[in-house]
């Protein structure tokens, strides 16, 4: 296979209700995938099968053997019965060196936290945490589900841009779901566009203008869509090169 | 010196103690009182079973304990609201238990002994349950430390690593019912959650680690295991409930110290 993590026909029930249904879904090393949709649309549901929390009804996952993922859930919140600082939890499931610990910390902005508990972090120092766990293996590819939730503008901007700085110096794929569409189109090889099935994908300038879309996010995305233009050329200025081609 | 009822009586409570802590902690980062509740109070049904069909009261009640365990861990699993799954299992297992040990003819079930623990009548072999059955808990749950804890903190970042966090649940069934077993005849079945619940939750304002906790939790199980008998020799009150007395002090002031120092849980 030549994807990092493959689905076919993926098919998914939570009760009676049908969360997903036939979604193909393949992510090639290196590549920045964001999957958007409504609230409801499968987009949490596609990213806990693809890493294996969730069985499918039909259909198979397959990840290349060996893969290193490291994955933020959405809205993980600690509640404080268990003690934990930062330094323990990013030492679950497996014993770290005390250097690497400090090392993701470190590019996670986080390098101040390590003795701090888990139930003490503020919305953003958590998201921040969660990412330096997500870090620790040198992973192939980076799974963020929502990560700024709960953070202030300012936040998710500095948030998106840690990431991105991440993904251009260790040359991971990266697959997210957001709400921030403006934001992470900008930076997305590739847009898939949810609803319980694919409703398009593509590159974020052909999503932004295919008809399914705009029938999803409806007359809203008119002010989102300037902005992400705005935002494209931006980046496009600075981008070292396409290092995937979606196709 | 195993002789002595007193020496064995001590060891006993000790046992058990120190085969709840590690169990107790998980007990209450994952919120499973009432589980604990339902899965203990199924070991009276396992007595009256065991007894009727002649097979050791250990066995019987590790057997109902562990059905119980996963009958009501697969009705939540199919959406029925967990909170109310335990509050019929926990009741219809005590009722189906006390129903069931009256039919038994004779009277070879001195039921009182089951429901508040019979420490001062222990046996050689049932302190050879009682460490044989803390020590497989702790080998148990040592093993599976690591993974339990990610699956606790998190279903999802678990199986992102490679655990599966329904695994580590039949783990810690497995514990529950071999501390149920463990610890019957030391404090009872309607006293056997509260040797889980309260070291931990005594232990948890003093730490900063989860290994931390469990050395607390420990700890604490072990001073209310001893100050728990002292009290029942000196006021001549039963064991298992001046046991579980202890350790709630023991709460109090850990909870008023924790609250002092700044409290943790705020």
């Amino acid at each position: 296979m030549s994807g990092l993590i493959e689905a076919q026909g993926l098919t998914l029930r939570h009760g009676t209700r049908e969360v997903l249904r036939d979604v193909d879904f393949s992510i090639a090393p290196a590549e920045i995938v964001t999957v958007v949709g409504p609230n409801g649309s499968g987009k949490s549901t596609l990213l806990r099968a693809l890493i294996g929390a969730l069985k499918p009804s039909r259909g198979k996952v397959t990840r290349q053997p060996a893969l290193r993922l490291g994955y933020v859930p959405q809205g993980l919140r600690l509640d404080g019965s268990m003690p934990m600082t930062v330094a323990r939890f990013l030492n679950l499931p497996k014993r770290v060196s005390a250097a690497d610990c400090s090392k993701v910390l470190d590019e996670a902005g986080a390098g101040d936290l390590a003795d701090r508990q888990m139930s003490d972090l503020s919305g953003g120092q958590f998201q921040r945490v969660l990412l330096a766990r997500a870090l620790l293996n040198d992973p192939q590819i980076l799974i963020l589900d929502e990560p700024t939730t709960g953070l202030d503008q300012p936040g998710q901007a500095s948030f998106y841009r840690q990431i991105e700085a991440l993904r251009d110096r260790m040359g991971c794929a990266v697959l997210m779901v957001s709400h921030e569409l403006h934001v992470v189109m900008s930076a997305s090889d590739r847009v898939i566009c949810l609803n319980g099935h694919v409703c398009c994908e593509g590159h974020p300038e052909v999503v932004a203008q295919a008809e399914e879309y705009r029938a999803l996010f409806g007359t809203g995305t008119q002010g989102a869509l300037a902005l992400y233009r705005h935002e494209h050329t931006h980046r496009h200025d600075h981008a070292p090169g396409e290092t995937c081609d979606a196709g | 010196m195993l002789d002595d009822f007193l020496v064995r009586a001590v060891l006993a409570a000790v046992g058990a103690a120190l085969a709840a802590a590690p169990l107790g902690v998980f007990v209450v980062w994952r919120r499973m009182a009432y589980f604990g509740d339902a899965t203990s109070h199924a070991a009276i049904l396992g007595v009256a079973l065991a007894l009727a069909l002649s097979v050791p009261v250990f066995a019987g009640t590790l057997v109902v304990a562990l059905l119980v365990a996963f009958g009501v861990a697969r009705l939540t699993g199919r959406g029925y609201a967990a909170d109310m799954v335990l509050g019929v299992a926990a009741h219809a297992a005590l009722a189906t238990g006390l129903v069931a040990s009256s039919l038994l003819s004779g009277p070879r079930l001195n039921l009182e002994a089951y429901l508040f623990g019979d420490i001062l009548a222990v046996s050689k072999m049932d302190l050879a349950v009682i460490w044989g059955g803390g020590a497989a808990v702790a080998a148990l749950i040592g093993w599976r430390w690591q993974a339990l804890l990610l699956s606790t903190l998190s279903p999802d970042l678990a199986a992102a690593s490679g655990v599966k966090p329904e695994r580590e649940r039949v783990t810690l069934m497995l514990a529950l019912a071999l501390v149920v077993a463990v610890a019957l005849k030391v404090v009872g079945a309607l006293l056997i959650a509260a040797l889980l619940i309260i070291p931990a939750a005594a232990a948890r304002p003093l730490s900063r680690t989860p290994e931390g906790m469990l050395a607390g939790a420990a700890s604490v199980g072990v001073i209310a295991a001893l100050g728990g008998l002292w009290a029942a020799w000196s006021f001549d009150t039963p064991a298992g409930p001046s046991i579980v007395c202890v350790a709630a002090v023991t709460f109090g002031i850990s909870a008023l110290g924790g609250h002092l120092v700044g409290g943790r849980n705020g």
